[in-house]
């Protein structure tokens, strides 16, 4: 199961890179795409949508069932990735690349230190 | 049965090009047997019992007295006045009342429940022929809707995903090794989210689903199966006779969406008009894996149920538009 070390984790398995708090990318983790194979249709928010955290912001949809998404950490949506509108797959083949959703500008930094490191988030899923 | 082994549209893809299997073990299984079995069974379900050859199934249902489905079932004639039938599983029990309660005993007619004692497979797909010699059973499957004994198995040419293939009832202690043979032979084994979308593309109403005790037969689209000439009427025949002249207020109808839209699910709201009142709800919706768009099935008033008609379908408070077109999807 791929982990990468860079990333924090929320316990429920969505991603966050806070190498740029001003710019962070957001998605769900290998194990959160696996657990919901077939991804095919994603609702995402709009730029400049305030999150709090673990607020759901967007919608995953599988053919099994349509599943929510949370908000890592509270901040400002700067950026949608809009090629997953035409392959969602992408999700499922590179959670941490080209499947990331959001791009969010982290309103409280300390959030992050409530996050689970890639080690930590190992062992919730060993 | 799990909702899937190795993910839904893999399985989907494996028994509309190949083969798959699925454990069907939750199905009821009863057996009817007695010289006026055959009366007893006309009186009770709505196709022609009596039109059954030895070795012949057919697809029936059992109705309430207002004409509404209990369930959808398979009846096989297995000797002279010898018949089995295959129910929903979440239906045995209410099942069994509904046909204790037509007095089998006072017309001479034995029937027991045997769900607790068979289990059963699916074997579905283009390929579930040349699986079957592949595992070296040299006896020919029956044909289409038929059914052969094959030691204590009974191996009927029927299934649920409009594909050619078989299933097998055999008892529980036997099952295993059925599937265990299949599964080594090729058959990827599928799951109950291929299962539906597989007979949803195909139209195949889901009992609780798209069909109810509310709903008559007539309603559902099952007319083929109703034989309202049966000499001396079923349960259920004097109303539907009657929503059949009075003409019926419903129909279950075929809904594919127009524009990309989220997957459909059952109890969407459909709409005819932005903004408008509810018309009615999904009975059953997906993604079709094989056609890549949204597919559902609802009980819409006629006006609202020709091929064409266009409508909305809402999701998480947005509107989709939808139309209606002919059974089945695919």
């Amino acid at each position: 199961m791929n982990v990468p070390d860079h990333l924090l984790f929320a316990s429920s398995h969505e991603w966050i890179d806070p190498t740029d708090p001003a710019n962070a990318p957001v998605g769900i983790s290998d194990r959160a795409q696996e657990e919901l194979t077939d991804i095919v249709y994603l609702e995402l928010p709009e730029v400049g949508r305030v999150l709090e955290k673990g607020e759901a912001f967007a919608v995953v949809e599988s053919v099994k069932a349509a599943n929510d998404i949370y908000a890592p950490v509270s901040g400002e949506v700067v950026e949608v990735n809009e090629a997953l509108a035409e392959s969602p797959e992408s999700v499922n083949q590179d959670p941490y690349g080209m499947g990331w959703m959001v791009k969010i500008r982290v309103s409280n930094p300390d959030e992050l230190s409530d996050l689970l490191n890639a080690d930590a988030y190992r062992e919730q899923i060993s | 049965m799990p909702v899937q082994y190795e993910g839904i549209a893999m399985e989907h893809r494996q028994v509309r090009d190949r083969v798959g299997i699925f454990d069907i073990s939750h199905m009821g299984e009863f057996e009817v047997e007695g010289a006026e079995a055959v009366r007893w069974l006309d009186a009770r379900l709505s196709n022609r019992a009596a039109s059954l050859s030895i070795g012949q199934g057919q697809y029936t249902l059992l109705l309430n007295d207002a004409g509404g489905v209990i369930d959808d079932l398979l009846l096989y004639r297995l000797g002279e006045n010898h018949y089995f039938m295959v129910v929903n599983a979440a239906r045995v029990e209410r099942d069994r009342e509904c046909l204790i309660e037509a007095k089998p005993e006072a017309q001479g007619v034995v029937f027991r429940d045997r769900s607790s004692e068979y289990g059963a497979v699916a074997v579905q797909g283009p390929e579930s022929l040349a699986l079957w010699e592949k595992i070296g059973e040299e006896v020919l499957l029956p044909q289409r809707n038929c059914l052969l004994q094959q030691g204590n198995a009974l191996i009927c040419r029927t299934g649920y995903t409009g594909e050619d293939g078989y299933e097998i009832f055999a008892p529980n202690e036997e099952i295993g090794s059925w599937w265990d043979r299949l599964t080594a032979a090729g058959a990827a084994p599928c799951g109950l989210g291929a299962r539906d979308t597989l007979r949803l593309e195909k139209c195949y109403p889901l009992n609780g689903n798209d069909l109810d005790e509310v709903h008559t037969a007539l309603e559902a689209g099952l007319a083929p199966f109703v034989k309202l000439d049966k000499g001396d009427g079923f349960v259920g025949s004097s109303a539907l006779l009657a929503q059949r002249d009075a003409g019926i207020p419903t129909r279950l109808t075929a809904l594919r969406v127009i524009d990309k839209a989220p997957p459909l699910r059952h109890g969407y709201p459909i709409l005819s008009t932005s903004g408008g009142p509810t018309l009615s709800e999904l009975t059953s919706g997906t993604l079709s894996p094989s056609l890549n768009v949204g597919i559902g099935l609802a009980y819409l008033p006629l006006a609202y149920s020709k091929p064409g008609r266009e409508l909305l379908i809402s999701i998480r408070g947005r509107e989709f538009r939808a139309e209606v077109v002919k059974k089945p999807f695919l």
